[in-house]
């Protein structure tokens, strides 16, 4: 049968950033991919030149406009490390609460984007409806919806009072109930199981050789997940992390979905534990040394490497972020599938292009 | 959390066959990263066995250009990797499993990060 390439993206609809694939399909059948991103390579990476170490937690954090919080978060971990800076309990309860926080709306936001890729644009609707919720829980405790600005090396620049955490834990109440809500129909309904069940399968073997991270690699069966290594608070709140064994877009819907109400049970537990005391210590010095950090993102572990020798100014700083490591994956998924499952499959690995361009 | 960290030194002879070793005892490819140091280029590569980190650092002059064989044979995801370190650090990576050929990345400035010459 002859072979036809069919360029897709890097504008698509259901892109909301630039990503290009070439598709070579027989009929209606892909049988091979080539990815190509750096399109709109932003070499942030080279800003540790111009700004110094303490300046650069803004440019970490705006590395990704959804994930902003936790590349922040990894950013100071690795500085920490370096300098050997404890940071104070209070402060490392209140990054994990926002980091969870952020694992919400992302996870939110993806379930509309997966219900728009498939025509489903009321499910869209629910999910984002509910994605507002939690940013106005961030936009109360923070001052922004996206860029919090709420981390700096030695531990977080703002408290959160104990009214605040009442009114937060009744939020949380009501933005549980609503996602059972919009839960159950993305697992249980018929025309979405139709379209996710079986398609973009991604066996254990597979996602581990392929260097997969997130719910990409756990919807595989393997139980990984960042927060178990006990960064921020996860020393004294543990996860369990929540796997799926079919390697399917659904396994990797269901994966997010649950999480959901995991990252919920983290708050709540947070909540519960934090301590008292200072928000934050003073630092002094420049860094001088080497750490690999790493974190669990919304899609995975995010890797921040950092070369210090003590002046202002870091030797080196690379992110390698979670959908760097999930694109050979997608090349893996696609071939075999029908032309029309090419977008929900390239969702279902929830790409970040903001993030891959950094 | 804190865990220690090593970048043990490696030479390039050496590296497809210690990454072999890596793969057969079940260790995931976490990165591969470059970092221009003085008049040399350290390429360091991360691997992870049940939340446990181990690096391998390989130094190279930056004169050359720098060459490095490929790991995409026995990682098959480290050619973004590989193909990421030449478009920004101009190091010639033989043999990798898709090769851009310079195309990975549109950046303005060829080379960006590679040492400049003093």
């Amino acid at each position: 049968m002859p072979r036809t390439l069919i360029p897709f993206g890097p504008q698509h609809p259901v892109l909301p950033e630039p990503i290009h694939l070439e598709l070579a399909v027989e009929d209606e059948k892909v049988v091979d991919v080539i990815p190509t991103i750096g399109f709109v390579h932003r070499g942030l990476e080279k800003l540790v030149e111009r700004k110094d170490f303490q300046e650069f937690v803004y440019v970490a954090e705006r590395i990704c406009g959804i994930c902003s919080f936790i590349h922040g978060q990894t950013y100071c971990q690795a500085i920490e490390t370096i300098m050997k800076v404890d940071v104070p309990p209070r402060a490392r309860y209140l990054r994990t609460i926002w980091g969870e926080l952020s694992r919400l709306h992302s996870h939110l936001l993806w379930l509309g984007l997966l219900a728009d890729s498939f025509g489903f644009e009321s499910l869209f609707m629910h999910s984002w409806r509910i994605r507002e919720k939690v940013l106005d829980i961030i936009e109360a405790t923070t001052g922004g919806r996206v860029i919090f600005g709420s981390c700096k090396i030695g531990g977080v620049r703002r408290d959160i009072d104990p009214a605040a955490f009442q009114t937060m834990l009744a939020q949380l109440n009501e933005i549980e109930k609503d996602m059972r809500e919009i839960v159950e129909v993305f697992l249980n309904d018929s025309t979405v199981k139709e379209r996710l069940v079986g398609v973009g399968i991604l066996t254990k073997g597979e996602a581990h050789a392929l260097g997969c991270v997130g719910p990409t690699l756990r919807a595989s069966g393997i139980a990984q997940d960042m927060r178990q290594l006990g960064y921020a608070a996860f020393d004294e709140i543990p996860i369990e992390p929540i796997t799926r064994p079919e390697g399917d877009s659904h396994a990797r819907c269901s994966v997010r979905c649950a999480e959901l109400f995991q990252s919920v049970d983290i708050i709540r537990r947070a909540i519960a534990r934090i301590p008292a005391g200072e928000i934050a210590v003073k630092v002094t010095g420049n860094p001088n040394g080497e750490y690999l950090a790493r974190t669990e993102q919304p899609r995975g572990e995010v890797a921040y490497y950092i070369k210090a020798n003590g002046a202002k100014n870091l030797q080196r700083f690379r992110v390698r972020t979670p959908t760097f490591a999930n694109l050979p994956a997608l090349v893996k998924m696609l071939p075999g599938c029908s032309l029309a499952d090419v977008p929900i499959i390239v969702l279902t690995i929830d790409p970040c292009i903001s993030c891959t361009e950094r | 959390m804190n865990e220690e960290q090593s970048f043990p030194p490696i030479s390039v002879e050496g590296l497809l066959a210690k990454v072999c070793e890596f793969r057969d005892q079940g260790w995931r490819l976490v990165q591969i990263g470059a970092a221009a140091v003085g008049d040399a280029i350290e390429v360091t590569y991360s691997f992870d066995l049940g939340g446990r980190l181990s690096n391998l650092r390989v130094s190279l002059p930056a004169e050359g250009p720098p060459r490095i064989p490929s790991v995409s044979s026995v990682y098959p995801c480290s050619f973004l990797y590989e193909n990421e370190m030449h478009d920004l650090f101009r190091i010639q990576v033989d043999g990798m499993a898709v090769d851009f050929k310079g195309k990975f990345y549109r950046t303005t400035v060829p080379f960006p990060f590679a040492p400049r010459k003093s």
